[in-house]
């Protein structure tokens, strides 16, 4: 008997866990639990070690400035940047030149941009564990003063669903331009974060960028998204920097969710139009060995 | 007619860059393939390394768009209809160890069942069932990095199977298995296909044994061009009014086999040197031109050792429409 898996959104969901449960077995048997568990340990914090060395020097160990929570929180949370979009991408090099599988995804009845997002799901748990890590390790240990009392729960909650929603999408769309690069280029998805790093006023305000370039700032959705997780955390604190403080928590989830769309239906249109690409130029089962 | 494979015209051009500033060669993989593969078939794709059958499979299973042309699968246009292609085919590449090693073999598969959509119950009631055919039960708990390249061969065949597709494509299946499991491989291959006529395959080799062991009908390709469709008998038929003699000689030390080529009467001679002699494959006109081989080598100083007459293979039939022997395309192409 011929199974027909067709594309309704139960296939679609099974799909998605199918996915997300080989992205786990991936992301969490590559070592052994031991080394697994203090890699996602020792890796954060290092990174924020580094940063929290630098901004010791710089500010003469002033961490009761609103500077260092708006540092600190957005070089936490850009983890997920790279975590979820550099992850979602990196699935089409890990597949097509590490596996060679992603011709038997091809041929399979599924969609491809769901399975993608699904194996995107570990690298977001994973990421989620190093967030937890570094911001525990912030307050316990380094001064960042975040009171669970005065959090704002919801908006914490729904800002972080729309952020992962809008990295997930722009994962999809580096994923489309990697279908159509060798291997090499694998790092595309790691310059396209460390460039929206810049740009997303994930460790200094819009305003420190030249003028000409602060736009590109205004259009990215991990601006306003990095912003509503500081305002949900420590509230005040970060509405002190100007970048975005004429507009209020709910203009900029606004603004974020309409991103979120913008960007998304743009990842969709360029993940297809490269598929086509891909297809057209036979790219979906090459292998560059580089 | 009913078919499950049909091409019409199908081409497929690479473009190829040499450099940046080089213009772009191309490069035909594919010429006007008209192909008609009826349900329930096993139809073979021969020719050498770079003739078109893997571009031909990778068009099929809807991985690449034709440039020109066009083809259907289960009824089905590959370039136009490409989702309603998908659930009703499966394919496996031979020759590579595809498949995720940190999953047991039982995971990869169950989890190429899920993108199926079939229950998992079933799913693994098939697995084991398919494990036992093809002597991989006992790994069913063995990751997939730690199996040897034949047996991750073994795997992805049954990948092929699991999902019990109208249409399968096997791209050179047996390609790096030892001689025992590509007997194998062949005799499961054959009892799928006859357990259900509503089932078809398609299957690219070069191995001429394994087309003629195997396959309903075959298609020689060479070049990215089908010179010739038909049952193995009915191919072979063709040379039937010919005389094919296999030769043993001592070396033609620098004696091309074109003098022999040349001789009236002689329509095909190849030429393969092994171990401290000379394979000679001839196809005659008839019997009596072979005394004429024979004073021509006795001129040359050639002794032969053993001479051997014997009934044609797809081999021949190879040669006597490309004029070249398999090999010789393959080494002449690398």
């Amino acid at each position: 008997m011929t199974t027909l898996a067709l594309q309704n959104p139960k296939s679609r969901l099974r799909n998605f866990v199918v996915a997300a449960w080989l992205g786990w077995q991936i992301e969490s048997n590559w070592t052994d639990p031991f080394l697994f568990a203090v890699y996602s340990v020792v890796k954060p914090i290092s990174a924020a070690a580094i940063l929290v060395v630098m901004y010791s020097i710089i500010t003469q160990g002033n961490f009761d400035s609103p500077v260092f929570p708006y540092i600190y929180l957005g070089n936490t949370f850009y983890m997920y940047v790279g975590a979820i979009m550099t992850g979602i991408s990196w699935t089409i090099i890990d597949d097509r030149e590490h596996y060679k599988t992603l011709k038997y995804m091809y041929i399979a009845p599924i969609s491809v941009p769901v399975y993608l997002i699904g194996r995107g799901v570990a690298k977001f748990i994973v990421g989620s564990i190093s967030v937890t890590i570094t911001i525990l390790f912030g307050v316990f240990f380094l001064h960042v003063r975040i009171d669970p009392l005065a959090v704002n729960w919801p908006m914490f909650v729904l800002a972080l669903v729309v952020g992962v929603l809008m990295l997930a999408m722009m994962g999809l769309m580096l994923a489309g331009v990697t279908l159509l690069t060798a291997h090499h280029y694998g790092a595309y998805g790691e310059a396209v974060a460390g460039a929206l790093y810049l740009f997303s006023g994930a460790i200094f305000p819009l305003e420190v960028l030249p003028a000409y370039l602060r736009p590109v700032g205004y259009i990215m959705p991990t601006t306003y998204w990095l912003e509503l997780i500081r305002r949900s955390l420590v509230g005040s604190v970060a509405q002190a920097f100007p970048t975005l403080s004429g507009l209020s928590d709910m203009q900029i989830l606004g603004i974020l969710v309409g991103l979120t769309v913008a960007f998304g239906i743009l990842s969709i249109v360029v993940f297809r139009w490269c598929e086509y690409r891909a297809r057209e130029r036979g790219l979906i089962d090459r292998v560059t060995n580089y | 007619m009913d078919f499950a494979i049909q091409t019409e015209k199908l081409s497929r051009i690479y473009k190829i860059r040499g450099g940046k500033k080089s213009e772009p060669k191309s490069l035909a993989a594919l010429s006007d393939i008209n192909l008609e593969v009826h349900r329930g078939e096993l139809f073979g794709l021969l020719g050498p390394n770079g003739a078109g059958k893997t571009t031909l499979i990778k068009v099929l299973t809807t991985l690449l768009a034709p440039t020109s042309g066009q083809a259907w699968v289960a009824g089905y246009d590959v370039a136009k209809d490409p989702e309603k292609v998908r659930p009703r085919i499966n394919m496996v590449s031979g020759g590579e160890s595809s498949g995720y090693g940190l999953l047991t073999v039982r995971e990869n598969l169950w989890m190429f069942s899920q993108f199926y959509g079939i229950p998992s119950g079933e799913a693994n009631r098939r697995i084991k069932q398919l494990l036992e055919i093809v002597g991989l039960a006992d790994r069913l708990n063995t990751k997939s990095s730690d199996l040897s390249t034949g047996l991750r061969q073994k795997m992805n065949i049954v990948r092929g199977f699991l999902t019990d597709p109208e249409v399968l494509f096997l791209d050179e299946p047996t390609l790096g298995l030892d001689v025992g499991a590509s007997r194998e491989v062949r005799r499961f291959i054959r009892q799928w296909i006859d357990e259900n006529r509503a089932r078809t395959l398609l299957l690219t080799t070069h191995y001429m044994v394994e087309a003629e062991e195997l396959c309903d009908r075959v298609a020689i390709v060479n070049q990215g061009k089908v010179l010739a469709c038909d049952t193995p008998a009915s191919l072979k038929r063709r040379l039937q009014q010919d005389v094919l003699f296999r030769l043993e000689t001592s070396p033609l030390n620098g004696v091309g086999a074109e003098i022999f080529q040349s001789l009236p009467g002689v329509r095909k001679v190849t030429h393969r040197p092994q171990d401290g002699f000379a394979v000679l494959e001839l196809i005659l006109e008839e019997d009596s031109i072979l005394s004429s081989v024979v004073n021509a080598m006795t001129t040359a100083n050639i002794c032969i050792i053993n001479l051997q007459k014997r009934e044609p293979t797809l081999e021949d039939v190879f040669v006597d429409l490309v004029g070249r022997s398999m090999e010789e395309v393959e080494s002449s192409e690398q």
